[in-house]
């Protein structure tokens, strides 16, 4: 899996400017998986493969929010990701498609920023004194 | 349109007395101005968000119940209005449990008897939000007939935030067809403003959450939450941010001016209470619905568009 900060780091690139496209939604909907595999994989389980309504994305939450009813705060997120990356790939208009993806990558960030958030309320990240690492240890 | 909510029992909660003051002035206004009765709560107390409810559920619920007994059983209302978001989602929270959780009913029960006033029954009173109560007692018709000063030219982003529509399964009423508010894409405040002339604008960050919980022991995660919410609403064409939230409101006026201080990052977006826009539409000046009570200050828009 790719990094959590070097996720971030890609969504900033993303969210600074630059031109967007089918592509940026494709890789959005994949940075949300990875996302979300973070958070599942912090709380010891295996990121599921399987598809919810077409998506991994929308299967992934459903698993992360499974015992956790507050991780369904993102559930409307993730819906409006897939929603974003529908519209994107159905455009024909480069330029109205360029619009929709620039949106996409704000609802991706969000994404992030409350999973990333979420995982270090419940310790569950490599994140200062409440990090995973340091509280284990110290266990 | 629904006779039953154009009087009910009124219950601000905490937040409107201080940081919300202006959500309580501009919804009593607004009241007022619709012809709609608000009968304050008698000796209302604290519905338990969110200290209350993270120690001890249940007490949370018995708090909330005083509120709903008090309403039900010393004043005769069927009906208590709450307008802001954590007061709502407690009210229905504990509806729910006393009606499902035998154990909240025992506690409910126990300490009821102990402060010496009635135990609230489950189903005695309908706890409705501010929305529900503009949309049902006047309607979208109704807001259009009374409109003076019309929002048309001004672009909206409504913002409902987290608890106003979740978990789904303590809002019975809601995802009940086209007339009822819907948990997955909320519209009410969508449908109040354009029927007062505004322009709302397609907003996906509607329901995400804007970091309230972590503002203490996280800011740095609010701000960035909150500034990605902001940074949407402007890429979506939007002059202002209504909100029905007194905890949300604040964050996004608070988190605004952190996100620039901290991270250097300027928004121009104004964030005002559906109630506020609604007076203004109904021909309220801006004082009338607190706007000097904000921390942003709007009036600048306001005039470009006519409003003040």
């Amino acid at each position: 899996m790719t990094p959590l900060d070097e996720i971030e780091y890609r969504l900033e690139q993303l969210s600074s400017g630059g031109h967007h496209d089918k592509q940026t939604a494709a890789e959005l909907l994949c940075l949300g998986e990875e996302v979300l595999g973070h958070w599942i994989v912090a709380r010891g389980e295996t990121p599921t493969r399987d598809r919810r309504e077409g998506f991994r994305l929308l299967a992934l939450h459903r698993q992360g929010a499974k015992g956790t009813p507050s991780f369904n705060a993102c559930r409307e997120t993730c819906r409006e990701l897939v929603y974003r990356y529908n519209l994107v790939m159905n455009e024909p208009d480069p330029a109205k498609a360029a619009v929709t993806a620039a949106m996409a990558v704000l609802v991706a960030k969000h994404l992030f920023l409350f999973v990333s958030g979420k995982m270090e309320v419940e310790g569950l990240g490599e994140f200062c004194c409440s990090s995973r690492a340091l509280r284990q240890a110290s266990q | 349109m629904d006779q039953k909510y154009r009087r009910v029992a009124y219950y601000p909660g905490c937040a409107l007395e201080g940081s919300g003051h202006a959500y309580n002035r501009s919804t009593k206004a607004v009241g007022k101005a619709l012809g709609l009765d608000l009968v304050e709560v008698k000796n209302w107390n604290c519905c338990g968000a969110m200290e209350v409810k993270n120690i001890d559920p249940k007490l949370q619920t018995y708090l909330s119940s005083r509120v709903m007994s008090i309403a039900a059983n010393d004043m005769g209302f069927d009906t208590v209005m709450a307008p802001c978001n954590g007061c709502y989602h407690n009210l229905k929270k504990a509806e729910h449990d006393l009606g499902q959780d035998p154990e909240s009913r025992a506690v409910a029960e126990r300490l009821s008897s102990k402060a010496g006033h009635k135990t609230y029954e489950a189903g005695q009173i309908e706890t409705i939000h501010a929305l529900d109560w503009i949309k049902d007692a006047i309607g979208e018709d109704g807001i259009r007939t009374r409109v003076k000063n019309s929002l048309a030219g001004l672009k909206i982003a409504n913002y409902y935030g987290c608890m106003y529509t979740r978990p789904r399964h303590i809002f019975p009423e809601k995802d009940q067809g086209a007339d009822s508010e819907s948990t997955s894409d909320p519209h009410f405040m969508d449908d109040i403003l354009a029927a007062a002339g505004a322009e709302i604008v397609s907003f996906p960050l509607k329901t995400a959450c804007c970091g309230g919980a972590h503002t203490l022991s996280d800011s740095d995660t609010s701000t960035k939450l909150v500034l990605n919410i902001l940074k949407a609403a402007e890429l979506a064409g939007a002059d202002v941010i209504a909100t029905e939230c007194p905890t949300c409101h604040s964050g996004l006026e608070m988190h605004q001016i952190r996100a620039e201080k901290v991270f250097g990052e300027r928004t121009g977006v104004k964030i005002l209470y559906f109630t506020q826009l609604l007076g203004l539409a109904l021909g309220l000046t801006p004082r009338k619905v607190g706007v000097q009570e904000n921390i942003s200050d709007p009036m600048e828009l306001l005039k470009e568009k006519a409003l003040a």
